[in-house]
């Protein structure tokens, strides 16, 4: 697994794909915080959080497209494969690698939390810890889903779509469920949106269900992440 | 030591390796030869676990690749066919990762030198793979493979875009590696194989068609006798004289090679050897023997009779396989007679 995380973290750093991603989450969440927090002079960095919501929803799959799908194109998971490691090594190498590309990104928000304090003088940091918490699960979920949809494709395109689609649904799905007249449906529509759930964070309540909840996701993708790499085995 | 029992992969109908059964001794040097698409690299990709079998099994030092993946893994080295490289890294940094994935416990420094040193890529050491040559980046595949030691090596066709040179210091580089490791090698190259390994395996069509030493299996395909022989005189009179001789079962004349010379090809009996009788009559003629040479078949014919030719057989033992293939064969036919008997039936019937 070492090994594996190390390759992928060097290869992020050394193609351009790493900075690209967390120069543009930069500037995005930037703007947003200079909006809100520095010209209006908000002490509440609720915005900044959830607009990295959007942003991820697309940066992420961008991050993670290349993963498998590279490994396919290049044959190198033969190497991968028939080295002496087991798939969940593999993968949660991966996975951990592409985690900590995004953890650099959003490592911004704790110079924006220290710049906040510097200029008011105030801070609710329990929130800001909570948030930033609850961004790592969300961005976690989105690289397992990432992770996940790059292994079962060769092409990086389809890799980045198909995974857009899928947090698309995750994003959406909550706000449908308003239409749907079938009452289990509905309720199991409701909770597994991903937004609703994020956002309660960032109105301040940590909630140990959201938590379990996005735990899970990340559990179930990555666990489908293995499966998919068995079955082309077993194919 | 590699022990194969009956192994099998299916592709939806197709069957990309049928019921192969085989077993390579530790230090054997096994060619696996067959044309693009008979299986090979289908069963080089079972055999490290790369792809799972339908049914069978593959025992790699007694250990089940499919029970024990890791264990059996930690033997084997791989070259598959298209070398597994990371074209983005440096020569230094792709064998120090194979290194941690394969979790080597050799010391590291010495270990890689001394891979490098054997596969000669010790120049290219610090440079990007992307833009190495065909013919380093396939040694690269190598040097990975060897990393670890494993005693089994499985090569997937590793003379594959190389140059003459090259060629020739791998196979001797496989030799050398066959003293101490098993290898199992593939190769559609024959003079590849004759040069390297000590016994060969050529699959047909998911297949074995042939599992011998080299040296016994072109033995017991020369057993007709053929002579070429190259001869200035009028060409019906020479076909005529040749037939003649006792012994000739048939000879055929071959293109024009100089004015009035032609290639005979001269096919005869079984331990009869025309070679003085031919002399005497085409001398007696007052026409030129120009050249004479017996036409052993070499692994190369071999090779094509067996893979295009369906009814070829050569003379060794046969597999059960084999022979369920025939009556899989004769079933058909049967039915299909079966069939015409009851047209016929009928029609008598309408008639």
């Amino acid at each position: 697994m070492g090994a594996i995380f190390r390759r992928e973290l060097k290869a992020y750093f050394t193609s351009p794909i790493a900075y690209i991603f967390i120069t543009v989450f930069y500037l995005y969440t930037a703007t947003y915080f200079v909006n809100y927090n520095v010209y209006y002079g908000l002490t509440d960095m609720s915005y900044v959080f959830q607009c990295a919501f959007n942003i991820l929803m697309i940066l992420l799959p961008l991050l993670t497209m290349r993963l498998f799908t590279e490994e396919k194109r290049q044959r190198t998971d033969q190497c991968l494969l028939t080295a002496p490691v087991n798939l969940f090594a593999v993968v949660m190498g991966k996975f951990l690698a592409a985690t900590c590309v995004f953890l650099c990104a959003i490592a911004i928000y704790a110079v924006y939390a220290i710049v906040l304090f510097g200029l008011s003088g105030y801070l609710a940091w329990a929130t800001v810890i909570g948030n930033l918490a609850a961004l790592v699960l969300l961005g976690a979920s989105f690289t397992a889903i990432g992770v996940f949809v790059s292994a079962m494709t060769e092409s990086q395109v389809v890799a980045a779509i198909v995974s857009f689609i899928i947090i698309m649904f995750f994003f959406m799905i909550d706000m449908l469920s308003g239409i749907v007249q079938i009452e289990w449906l509905r309720e199991i529509m409701a909770s597994l949106g991903f937004y609703s759930r994020y956002s309660e964070f960032s109105t301040g309540l940590f909630s140990l269900p959201n938590v379990i909840f996005f735990v899970s996701i990340i559990f179930i993708f990555n666990f489908l992440t293995v499966r998919a790499l068995e079955k082309r085995r077993w194919a | 030591m590699i022990e194969v029992q009956n192994l099998t992969k299916q592709y939806g109908a197709k069957k990309a390796v049928d019921n192969l059964t085989f077993t390579v001794n530790d230090g054997e040097i096994l060619g696996f030869l067959g044309p693009n698409g008979a299986g090979k690299s289908t069963t080089m990709n079972m055999l490290t676990g790369y792809i799972s079998s339908t049914s069978g099994k593959a025992l790699i030092n007694g250990v089940d690749i499919l029970d024990d993946p890791i264990n059996a893994k930690k033997n084997i080295g791989y070259l598959p066919e298209i070398p597994p490289l990371y074209l983005d890294m440096t020569v230094k940094d792709y064998l120090n990762f194979i290194y941690d994935l394969k979790k080597c416990k050799i010391p590291r420094k010495a270990h890689l030198e001394d891979v490098c040193g054997l596969v000669k890529i010790t120049d290219v050491y610090n440079r990007i793979i992307r833009n190495l040559s065909k013919g380093y980046k396939q040694r690269v595949g190598l040097a990975q493979a060897l990393i670890g030691n494993p005693p089994i090596l499985i090569l997937d066709e590793p003379t594959v875009g190389l140059d003459p040179k090259q060629i020739i210091e791998i196979r001797t580089l496989i030799k050398k590696l066959g003293k101490k490791h098993t290898v199992i090698l593939s190769s559609h190259i024959l003079p590849e194989i004759q040069a390297v390994c000590d016994r060969v395996i050529i699959i047909n069509r998911g297949k074995i068609a042939a599992d011998d030493t080299t040296e016994n299996l072109t033995k017991n395909i020369t057993a007709d006798h053929r002579l070429i022989a190259r001869i200035d005189g009028a060409r019906e009179e020479v076909l005529k004289t040749i037939k003649g001789i006792s012994g000739v079962v048939s000879v055929t004349a071959d293109m024009e090679r100089e004015k009035g010379v032609y290639d005979y090809e001269i096919e005869t009996k079984e331990d009869a050897d025309i070679r003085r009788e031919l002399f005497k009559r085409i001398a007696a003629r007052n026409w030129i023997i120009l050249g004479l040479k017996t036409s052993e078949m070499t692994l190369e014919d071999i090779f094509l009779k067996i893979t295009m030719d369906d009814s070829f057989e050569i003379k060794m033992k046969k597999t059960s396989d084999e022979k369920s293939e025939k009556t899989e064969k004769a079933v058909p036919a049967d039915t299909e007679s079966e069939e015409n008997d009851k047209k016929e039936e009928s029609k008598e019937a309408e008639e």
